[in-house]
C-alpha cells in the first residue's frame, strides 16, 4: 500500500466532560473516496475541525503527507492543499460567486498584497474562475450575489471554493446536510466525478450517498473508530451493526 | 513609607470606583452583548443629583439615596427606550447609538446646571481624618469610599452566589439560550441588570462628587478606565472586573506618584518629570497592552463571550 | 433611473460643486466658505480612510482620531523645530525640524502609520466589543501623552508660525490650500478605488464576510487585516498634517474619543462599505454642526437624538437614499 495522504494517530480531545476523540486513529490513502460515519455526537465534527487546525489534539498527532500538523495554523494548513468545506454553509454572501471563487484561488497564489491591478481583470485569475465555475455549473450566476443563490447552490459554491485552489485533500463536511433530493444528486455527480482526482474525507449523514460513494468507510462511536473498511465490510461488521442498532445501514 | 501607604490607599480607592462602574457595565457587556457607551453619563448624573440634593436639603444620605434612585431609575428607561432596540444590532449600531445618548446626556447637563462646575462638600461626619497607622493620616471620606466599594462587592457576591436573581444573572452571562430555555423573563432580566449597572455607577458617581468637580463630560474620563479594567478583567467577569479595576487603580495612582522620582535616578530632573509623567499617563492603557499579549481574552474569560 | 447614473450624477454636480467652491465663495464674497470646505475636505479624507477599516474591513475602531492627531502633531512639531532651527531629535538619529509640506505631510502619514501598526497588532488580536473598547483606550492613552507633552504645548496645544511651503503653490493663500486638499482627497479616492478592487481589497471585503471562511481557504487574516489598518492610519495621518496646516494650530483635542466618534459618525452617516459615502456623510454632518452651533450653542442636544435616529432607522446611509442600494456588497 501508498504511504497514506492522511493519517491520524491516536488523537484525543476532551471538553470537559465530554470525550469528543478518544485515541482515534484512522489513514486516508492518495486518492479514495473514505467516509466518516457514526451516530450524532461521535465526534465527527470535531475530527474535521482538528484536521483543518480549528482546534487542537489534547494528544496524538496528525500527518498530512508525511508531515507532523502539530503548530501549523489553519492557513497554512489550507495552502499546503489540505480544504475543506463547511456543515453551515460558508460563502462570502455580499460578494458574487466570480468572486467568492476567485478569493478561492487566490488564497493559492501567494501573497494578497497587490494594491494596483483590479482582480477581476487579471488574466491570472480569470481563467482559473471560469475553469471553477463550470465545475460547479454555476456559470449562468457569476455575478450574482452569492447571498442570492438557492441553498443547493450555495452548497455547490462552498464545495466548489473548497476544490478551486491546489487542493489536494478535500475534507467534506457533511455536504448534503438541509438539500432536497434534486440538491443531494447534482452534489453526488459533483463528488463523483472528482473520483480518483483528489482525495476526499467524507462526513455525511445520508447513508445512500456515502455507501455509493465511498471507498473505504470508518465508524466513529464515542469519538473512537470501531471499525474501517469497504462499504460492503462495514455492512457486514457487526460491531457496527449493534453501533447502529434501529438504524438503517 | 508614609507617602506610600497613602498611595497604596489612594489606588484602593480608585480601583474601588472603577469596581462600582466595571461591575455593571461588564455584566451589561457580557449578558446583553451589547456595548454602552453611555455607562459614564449614569456616573455624572448621580454626582450631579446628589450635588443638588445635598446643597439643598443639606443631608449626605438624602442626595445619596435620591441620586440612587434617579440613576437606577433613568437606567432602566434608557434600556426600555433606546437599548432594547439595539440588542439585535451590530455593535456599530450600538456604538453610534449610545454615542448619541452621551452627547444627548452631556449636553442636557449643562444645559440644566450650567458650564460652571459643581462643588459638592464633604459630610460633617466624614470630614475628619483617621491615623490608621500612626503618623499617616488618611481622610476619612476616602476611607469610607473604600468601605462601601468592598461592601458592595460582599453584596454583589452575596447577590451572585445566594439568590435567584443572581444565579440568572450568571447563567445569561454565560449561556443565554440557557436562561431562555429555563423559562426566565429576559426583558425584564435585561432592564433589571441594566438599572443595577446605572445604580452602581450612579453610586460611584455620587462618591466621586466631593473629591472631584462635578461637570458634564466627567464620566467620560472614567468610563474609559473601565473599558480599560473590562478588557483586563475579561468582559462579563465580575471576579475580573474586581481583580482588574484594583490593579489598575493601583498601577494608575502608584505610577504617577512615584514614576517621576523613578525616572530621576537615571535622568536629569527636567526630563525625568516629563517622561515620568508620560509614562504615568500610559501606565494603565500599557498595563492593558500587556495582558492582551498574554491573553487577549482578559484574565478570566467567561465562556460563550 | 438606472443605478449607474442615480450614482455618477449626483457625484458629478457634487465634484462640479467642490471644484468651483472657491469662485463661488468669491462671488458671494464669502471667504469664510472656503477655509470651511478646506475643513469639511479634510475630514472627508480621514472618514474615508475609516471606512476602508470600517466598511469594507469590518473593524469597528473607536479610536481612529489617534491617527489624525498623529499627523497633525507630526507637523506642527517639525514646524516648531523647522522654525527654531533645533533639530526634533539627536539621538540615536538626527532628525531635523522641517516647514517643507514635501517633508512634513509624508512624515504625518509614516508616523500615523507606525502608530497604526503598533496599536493594530495589539488590537487585531482580538475583535469584536474587545476590540472597540482596546482602540478606544489606546487612542485616549496617545490624548493622554501628547497632554503630558508640555514642550509642545501640553493641555494648551501648539499654534504654527504659518503654515508649510510647498514649492510652487502659496498655501498661506486660503484658495490654494483648498486645492491641495482637494486634490489630495480625489487622489486617494482613486488611489482607493483601484484598492478596494484590487486582490488585496477583496481578501479584507472576504475577511468582512467571512473571517473563518477565509482561514481555511488559506489566507493568514491577521496579517490583510493590520495592512489595511497601518493604510487607513496613514492616510488619516495625512488628513491630520492638512488639518494642522489649515487650522495653523494643533492640540490634544484632536484625538480626543469624541473625535473619533464623530469620524464614525459621518461613515454611518454616509453609507459604510461605500467609497463616496463617507465623503457625503463627511460634508452633512459638518455643515449640519456649522448650522447647528449658529442656532444653539447646545447643538448637541439635536445631533444626539439626530444620531440615534440614524441608528435606529436608516440603513446604508445618505449614499444608499441617493443611489437606491440598501447596503453596497463590493
Amino acid at each position: 500500500m501508498d504511504e497514506p495522504l492522511l493519517r491520524v494517530d491516536s488523537v484525543t480531545k476532551r471538553f470537559g466532560a465530554v470525550t469528543a476523540s478518544r485515541n482515534l486513529s484512522f489513514t486516508v490513502q492518495p486518492g479514495e473516496i473514505h467516509a466518516l460515519i457514526g451516530p450524532n455526537g461521535s465526534g465527527k465534527t470535531t475530527i474535521i475541525n482538528q484536521l483543518s487546525g480549528e482546534i487542537n489534539p489534547d494528544s496524538g498527532n496528525i500527518y498530512f503527507a508525511g508531515i507532523n500538523l502539530a503548530g501549523i495554523s489553519v492557513p497554512a494548513r489550507a495552502r499546503m492543499g489540505l480544504a475543506r468545506s463547511f456543515q453551515i454553509t460558508s460563502v462570502f454572501e455580499r460578494l458574487s460567486v466570480a468572486q467568492n471563487l476567485a478569493l478561492a484561488i487566490q488564497a493559492h497564489q501567494g501573497h494578497s498584497f497587490r494594491f494596483w491591478r483590479r482582480a477581476h481583470a487579471d488574466p491570472a485569475l480569470g481563467d482559473l474562475v471560469e475553469q471553477a465555475l463550470a465545475r460547479v455549473g454555476l456559470e449562468e450566476r457569476a455575478e450574482e450575489p452569492a447571498i442570492n443563490l438557492s441553498h443547493g447552490e450555495k452548497r455547490q459554491l462552498d464545495v466548489g471554493m473548497a476544490l478551486a485552489g491546489t487542493t489536494r485533500l478535500l475534507l467534506l463536511d457533511e455536504p448534503m446536510a438541509g438539500m432536497g433530493p434534486g440538491g443531494t444528486v447534482e452534489l453526488s455527480k459533483l463528488i463523483r466525478g472528482l473520483k480518483g482526482k483528489l482525495t476526499i474525507l467524507l462526513v455525511e449523514h445520508d447513508m445512500d450517498v456515502i455507501f455509493s460513494l465511498a471507498d473505504r468507510i470508518s465508524v466513529l462511536v464515542y469519538g473512537e473508530a470501531i471499525a474501517t473498511g469497504t462499504p460492503r465490510e462495514i455492512r457486514a461488521n457487526p460491531q457496527v451493526q449493534r453501533a447502529y442498532l434501529g438504524e438503517r445501514l | 513609607m508614609l507617602l506610600i501607604v497613602e498611595q497604596f490607599l489612594n489606588g484602593l480607592q480608585l480601583g474601588v470606583m472603577l469596581f462600582l462602574m466595571s461591575a455593571g457595565l461588564t455584566l451589561v457587556f457580557g449578558i446583553m452583548r451589547v456595548i454602552n457607551l453611555a455607562h459614564g453619563s449614569f456616573y455624572m448624573v448621580g454626582a450631579y443629583v446628589a450635588a443638588t440634593l445635598v446643597h439643598q436639603s443639606g443631608s449626605f444620605l438624602f442626595g445619596l439615596a435620591g441620586a440612587l434612585l434617579v440613576t437606577a431609575l433613568l437606567g432602566m428607561v434608557v434600556e426600555r427606550v433606546v437599548l432594547q432596540r439595539l440588542y439585535a444590532r451590530d455593535h456599530l449600531d450600538q456604538v453610534l447609538a449610545t454615542f448619541g445618548l452621551i452627547l444627548l446626556f452631556n449636553e442636557s447637563t449643562r444645559m440644566i446646571w450650567g458650564r460652571q462646575p459643581l462643588f459638592m462638600d464633604v459630610p460633617d461626619w466624614l470630614s475628619h481624618t483617621v491615623e490608621l497607622i500612626p503618623g499617616a493620616p488618611y481622610p476619612s471620606y476616602r476611607l469610607a469610599i473604600i468601605v462601601v466599594g468592598m461592601l458592595v462587592s460582599v453584596f454583589l457576591y452575596l447577590l451572585f452566589t445566594r439568590t435567584r436573581l443572581g444565579m440568572q444573572i450568571r447563567a445569561g452571562a454565560s449561556n443565554r439560550e440557557m436562561i431562555a430555555a429555563l423559562g426566565v423573563n429576559i426583558n425584564r432580566l435585561y432592564t433589571l441588570v441594566f438599572g443595577l449597572g446605572a445604580l452602581l455607577a450612579g453610586l460611584a458617581g455620587v462618591m466621586a462628587g466631593p473629591i472631584l468637580a462635578v461637570e458634564s463630560g466627567m464620566g467620560e474620563s472614567i468610563l474609559i478606565l473601565t473599558f480599560v479594567v473590562i478588557v483586563i478583567g475579561g468582559i462579563g467577569s465580575i471576579r475580573g472586573a474586581l481583580i482588574a479595576a484594583l490593579l489598575v487603580g493601583m498601577v494608575d495612582t502608584l505610577g504617577r506618584a512615584f514614576l517621576p522620582a523613578l525616572f530621576r535616578l537615571f535622568l536629569p530632573v527636567a526630563q525625568a518629570d516629563g517622561v515620568g509623567a508620560s509614562f504615568a499617563s500610559m501606565s494603565a492603557y500599557i498595563l492593558m497592552a500587556a495582558v492582551l499579549v498574554w491573553r487577549p481574552r482578559g484574565l478570566f474569560p467567561v465562556a460563550g463571550s | 433611473m438606472p443605478v449607474a447614473s442615480r450614482k455618477w450624477v449626483p457625484l458629478a454636480v457634487l465634484a462640479v460643486f467642490l471644484a468651483a467652491l472657491p469662485g463661488i465663495a468669491e462671488m458671494l464674497g464669502d471667504r469664510y466658505l472656503v477655509s470651511l470646505f478646506s475643513r469639511l475636505l479634510i475630514y472627508a479624507l480621514v472618514a474615508v480612510s475609516l471606512d476602508l477599516i470600517l466598511g469594507y474591513g469590518g473593524m469597528v475602531s473607536f479610536g481612529h482620531a489617534a491617527f489624525f492627531g498623529v499627523g497633525a502633531y507630526t507637523v506642527a512639531i517639525l514646524s516648531f523645530h523647522g522654525f527654531e532651527g533645533t533639530p526634533f531629535l539627536e539621538w540615536p538619529l538626527r532628525i531635523e525640524g522641517s516647514t517643507n509640506a514635501l517633508v512634513t505631510l509624508p512624515a504625518a502619514a509614516l508616523c500615523a502609520a507606525i502608530f497604526a501598526l503598533i496599536i493594530g497588532s495589539l488590537s487585531l488580536r482580538t475583535t469584536g466589543m474587545h476590540f472597540i473598547m482596546i482602540t478606544l483606550a489606546f487612542a485616549q492613552m496617545l490624548y493622554f501623552l501628547y497632554i503630558s507633552l508640555e514642550r509642545y504645548g501640553g493641555d494648551d496645544g501648539l499654534s504654527l508660525y504659518s503654515r508649510n511651503d510647498l514649492p510652487g503653490l502659496d498655501l498661506s493663500d486660503d484658495g490654494n490650500f483648498y486645492y491641495l486638499c482637494l486634490g489630495v482627497l480625489s487622489i486617494s479616492l482613486f488611489l482607493g478605488e483601484r484598492l478596494i478592487n484590487s486582490r488585496f481589497g477583496q481578501v479584507i471585503q472576504g475577511i468582512r464576510e467571512n473571517e473563518r471562511r477565509m482561514l481555511a481557504l488559506g489566507f493568514p487574516v491577521y496579517r490583510y487585516r493590520l495592512a489595511c489598518f497601518v493604510i487607513a492610519g496613514g492616510i488619516a495621518g495625512l488628513g491630520g498634517g492638512l488639518i494642522a496646516n489649515q487650522t495653523e494650530f494643533v492640540s490634544p483635542g484632536l484625538m480626543h474619543w469624541t473625535q473619533s466618534g464623530e469620524i464614525l459618525v459621518m461613515v454611518l452617516l454616509g453609507g459604510m462599505g461605500t467609497l463616496f459615502g463617507p465623503l457625503l456623510g463627511a460634508l452633512v454632518f459638518l455643515l449640519m454642526e456649522e448650522i447647528l452651533t449658529g442656532i444653539t450653542e447646545h447643538w448637541m442636544v439635536i445631533m444626539g437624538p439626530f444620531l440615534i435616529g440614524v441608528v435606529l432607522y436608516t440603513r446604508g446611509g445618505i449614499y444608499g437614499l441617493i443611489t437606491g442600494q440598501e447596503k453596497a456588497g463590493g
